[in-house]
């Protein structure tokens, strides 16, 4: 799960990470046992090589951390959030097709 | 702004990533024929959200759902096969070689298997759909990490509803199980186990009762509502998750209009004269859960897989 265009997250960088970010930030909130999470972690490999600078991709260990995601009400994953200017502009909660993934994304650009 | 799709062929290529199409895969690439196999976003289908695998043969101590089925990908990973991960959106198979298309290409073959299973079936509430990732799940595996010392129902009356039931029974401080009729269509050993929780108290059954409503606020799930199947009365209970386990539907609606079906699951021509796994169309071919709505084990799968790829391997032969 790991990839030069995509940041691990937790409790204590996700104000750096994420809220205070320049750029629309998707999150990923993700576990080890889940497989949906396996299954779209190769497309956001891509999102994050295909979109470049003009979206920071960033995943965050539902395990780890304890905090964050209690605190946007995440009970379910995958669950993948859109941050723009340090609020959310969009959840979608599931696997998603890699069209499915791009027309999430492209929204709220 | 996208460049047109690259389109590949093969000769035989294998839709799905379940225990049905890796089957198929491995055989079709032990007879030379060179298959590629697309997995489909789900890629290791439904087992990758199933824990205990007790019954699959010559794995006496039992097995984890993913773990079988990186094995399997290994398996096929030991011969001829390409895998690619890319999700089918359309397909042509009114002429040969037939077309598909996917999100990231396009490809053509002489012989197709589909092999794409079936997905987990909801109940269509307007508030199930609501509280979606907010409380509603159709995936203990995945799930239930959030309802730790919590009260959750499940909805169902399959196995794959007692399965999840019991995985749940081991987080949760209690677990509700509704169920439309009074009789579970699980194996009887999950049953005797249902038992055992219920003596517990670890677990209640609600028995002729159906979901009438998702209930929650603003921080998600805070109840639901049953309504009874007999007299039509109601209750409610205060949960926090509800899990909702009522069957599977075929993944078949890309295939809509092109191949025979019956209530959505493909037909084949069965029998006695080979070429049982060949559906309406010749050259194509169908295995697994996708034509099949009273077995549906990983077992009976994998089996209709081989059948799969040995009927193609003889069509393209002739």
């Amino acid at each position: 799960m790991s990839n030069e265009h995509i940041k691990q997250s937790s409790d204590a960088s996700f104000g750096t990470d994420v809220l205070e970010s320049g750029k629309p930030v998707l999150v990923d909130y993700w576990a080890t046992w889940c497989g949906p999470c396996k299954a779209i972690s190769p497309l956001l490999d891509a999102a994050a090589a295909d979109y470049g600078d003009r979206l920071s991709v960033v995943k965050v260990n539902i395990e780890e951390a304890k905090t964050v995601p209690a605190q946007y009400g995440v009970r379910g994953v995958p669950t993948l959030m859109m941050f723009k200017h340090g609020k959310v502009a969009a959840t979608k909660v599931g696997a998603v097709t890699k069209a499915q993934l791009a027309a999430f994304i492209d929204a709220h650009l | 702004m996208t460049a047109p799709l690259a389109t590949r062929h093969a000769r035989v290529l294998i839709l799905g990533s379940g225990p049905a199409g890796y089957t198929a895969a491995i055989y079709a690439a032990r007879a030379n024929l060179q298959p590629m196999l697309v997995t489909g976003i789900a890629q290791g289908g439904q087992l990758m959200t199933t824990t205990d695998v007790d019954n699959w043969p010559a794995d006496a101590d039992g097995v984890q759902g993913p773990e079988l089925m990186q094995r399997f990908q290994r398996h096929v990973e030991r011969f001829k096969t390409e895998i690619v991960f890319d999700h089918i959106s359309a397909v042509d198979l009114s002429k040969r070689p037939f077309t598909l298309t996917g999100d990231s290409g396009r490809y053509t073959c002489d012989a197709l298997i589909l092999a794409t299973g079936a997905s987990a079936k909801y109940l269509g509430l307007p508030s199930e759909q609501a509280f979606m990732g907010r409380g509603v799940s159709g995936c203990a595996t995945c799930d239930g990490f959030f309802y730790r010392d919590q009260t959750v129902c499940v909805v169902g009356g399959g196995n794959s509803a007692v399965e999840e039931a019991l995985y749940l029974s081991n987080i949760a401080s209690k677990v509700h199980l509704v169920h439309r009729r009074d009789k579970f269509r699980a194996e009887a050993i999950l049953i005797d186990k249902l038992a055992e929780k219920v003596k517990a108290g670890k677990m209640e059954m609600h028995l002729w009762q159906t979901l009438d409503e998702v209930l929650g606020d603003n921080s998600g799930v805070t109840g639901v509502r049953l309504r009874s199947t007999r007299d039509n009365s109601t209750n409610e209970l205060a949960l926090k998750g509800c899990f909702i386990a009522i069957g599977h539907q075929p993944n078949t609606d890309i295939f809509q209009g092109q191949l025979e079906m019956k209530d959505g699951y493909l037909m084949t021509q069965s029998g006695l004269n080979g070429m049982a796994t060949m559906t309406s169309v010749p050259g194509v071919f169908a295995a697994g859960d996708v034509q099949d709505h009273v077995y549906r084990q990983a077992i009976t799968s994998a089996g209709t897989g081989c059948m799969a790829a040995l009927d193609a391997q003889r069509f393209l032969e002739h």
